[in-house]
């Protein structure tokens, strides 16, 4: 499998980081290492095997779909690397 | 007596008889946490809350009202949320933010007594096998080669950190948490023992998520029993956690007085690879013959598809991180490196923020949950995963445990394998299979290789069965004798 530096640039923008020119042509190749490495896979049978969802064997537990937490937005913009009030803020995304 | 080498247990006993103060013990720790400062073991070191935390407790216990681990000084790997200390998950990114609340195995932890000494460093958001990841720079293991003192090993990881601080007698134990073998590996690297649990046994709430069908917390002592002490006081159901069971935690202390008499082993003939160091194949043998010894009974079994354990892993995690880490925006918490617009505040966040280590995984997880190589990488993966799981599920109807290697190699040098991503994640080849099938593993120390670092055997255990595993790890422990200490321990 041969990871060029398009599908890297399309994998960044998904990923949203920012990667340069010299970055894209290094990370294409680390990847096409590691993907050849992955294509082991293709050796096991999996034909009606269902995936593997989830580790335990156990439903999930309901409640009551009552608030029981919050109240404090102080505390929730705390770490906000920008706030108004309590608001956190962005770039202007409307012109 | 030096009190940093006491074991928490026996610790304990000394609080409990008024032979000793925590304020005592809290600060003889202190003292080994300056004189180990060189291995670059903490990212935040919380001194002064420990000594304030230990007076309390020597107070507490006057009245009479004790938790079971009143007064034991440890650490807490850099990856929990911890009630106004920074937790930076080694990361650039998480610099300077400060948690408003405290993780749930954090808090029983310091509901039982437990005082604080500091965060430890680790892998940048736990992904590494080496703790060369992290932001706050590499922990040197304290563990040297006897022909080569100068040469600077890796501690394992990604709970680097924790391992090497147990090991350096700087703290009686430390919290780690496990993905893929990031307590077992160092544990095995550094000399101590180290268990993760079943997933579901202990509570994720608060702990900075990686792979989150994967991670589970467990602790790193200098013994078994101590283990078990403070994995019992961890554990335990927390509604905060869907995926956390509801099931009694038994007493983990109490399983160390029966024997291994008549338990099933298993010996993976799968884990036997071409080219294992000699001294690797040497301790498992010995392993093998301390069990039948105890009188055990010792088989070989099949786990067919270990061999993809390690693949199918790095599509699994990668695929869980990027959708986990995907909250690192630049606006909730954290990092803000400002762009033009919003899109490229995202970009210039996350692209200065995250190390090498951390993007690669990010972009190979985006990759296999893209649209057109979803079902042939993730799809196929969780196939795979299932398989892997019924091996296990199969192998429990004539074994009841499993007796592996921790790790194919001991601890290797600083920056060896660091620019090779493949020969990193082959660290965990013994380790991830358990990990993907949610089982309950320990690694225990028993030996030292002919370079002088110590080595480590794996029990891989039934779903809960964490009783069994400490019995199984109690035997081995008995029967190694492992009481060397590293020469650059406090």
């Amino acid at each position: 499998m041969s990871i060029d530096h398009k599908i890297i640039q399309k994998i960044a923008l998904l990923a949203r980081i920012k990667v340069s020119a010299e970055e894209r042509e290094e990370l294409a190749s680390e990847l096409s290492n590691i993907f050849d490495w992955i294509e082991e896979l293709d050796k096991v049978d999996t034909t009606d095997i269902d995936p593997m969802t989830s580790v335990v064997q156990a439903s999930a537990s309901l409640r009551k779909d009552n608030p029981n937490d919050g109240g404090y937005p102080e505390r929730i913009i705390a770490n906000a690397p920008e706030a108004v009030e309590h608001f956190f803020t962005v770039p202007k995304v409307v012109e | 007596m030096i009190l940093t080498d006491l074991t928490i247990a026996e610790a304990r006993n000394m609080l409990i008889a008024g032979d000793i103060s925590s304020v005592e013990l809290t600060e003889a720790h202190i003292r080994a946490m300056e004189a180990t400062s060189s291995l670059n073991l903490f990212i935040t070191e919380t001194c002064e809350q420990a000594l304030s935390k230990a007076k309390k407790s020597d107070t507490q216990r006057l009245s009479g009202n004790q938790g079971k681990l009143e007064g034991i000084p440890i650490a807490v790997k850099d990856l929990f949320c911890t009630h106004g200390v920074m937790a930076s998950a080694a990361s650039k990114m998480l610099t300077g933010f400060t948690p408003c609340y405290e993780s749930t195995v954090t808090k029983n932890l310091w509901n039982a007594g437990a005082v604080m000494l500091g965060k430890t460093n680790m892998d940048e958001f736990a992904m590494g096998s080496s703790n060369e990841t992290s932001y706050y720079g590499p922990v040197t293991n304290p563990w040297q080669r006897i022909n080569e003192p100068k040469v600077k090993l890796v501690p394992g990881g990604s709970s680097g950190g924790s391992a090497a601080a147990v090991a350096a007698r700087a703290v009686m134990g430390a919290l780690g948490t496990d993905t893929g073998g990031s307590i077992r590996q160092p544990a095995s690297f550094c000399g101590v023992v180290g268990i993760k649990p079943t997933y579901g046994r202990c509570s994720r709430w608060g702990m900075i998520a990686f792979a989150s069908s994967l991670d589970q917390a467990g602790p790193l002592t200098r013994t078994v029993r101590d283990s078990a002490i403070m994995l019992e006081e961890m554990a335990g159901y927390d509604a905060k956690d869907s995926t956390c069971i509801n099931i009694d935690v038994p007493d983990y202390e109490a399983a160390l007085q029966k024997n291994v008499k008549g338990v099933r082993v298993g010996v993976p003939q799968e884990y036997f690879l071409e080219g294992m160091p000699e001294e690797i194949r040497y301790i498992w043998d010995k392993g093998i013959t301390w069990f039948k010894e105890a009188g055990a009974e010792v088989r070989d079994v099949s786990l067919p598809h270990t061999k993809y354990a390690l693949p199918t892993y790095y599509i699994v995690a990668p695929a869980e991180a990027s959708s986990n880490l995907a909250r690192y925006d630049g606006v909730r918490y954290g990092l803000r490196i400002e762009g033009k617009d919003l899109q490229e505040m995202y970009e210039n966040t996350r692209a200065e923020g995250f190390g090498r280590e951390v993007r690669r995984r990010i972009m190979i997880g985006t990759y296999v949950l893209s649209a057109g190589y979803y079902d042939a990488y993730y799809l196929k993966a969780q196939k795979v995963r299932t398989k892997i799981a019924d091996d296990f599920r199969n192998s429990w109807k004539s074994v009841d445990l499993l007796l592996t290697p921790t790790a194919p190699s001991a601890a290797f040098v600083q920056g060896e394998k660091i620019n090779d991503p493949i020969a990193m994640y082959l660290n965990d080849i013994f380790t991830v299979p358990a990990s993907m099938a949610g089982l309950p593993a320990i690694s225990v120390p028993v030996g030292l290789s002919s370079e002088g670092l110590p080595l480590g055997l794996q029990l891989i255990g039934k779903p809960f069965d964490e009783e069994l595993l400490f019995r199984g790890a109690g035997l081995l422990e008995l029967a190694a004798n492992f009481k060397e200490k590293p020469r650059l321990a406090a």
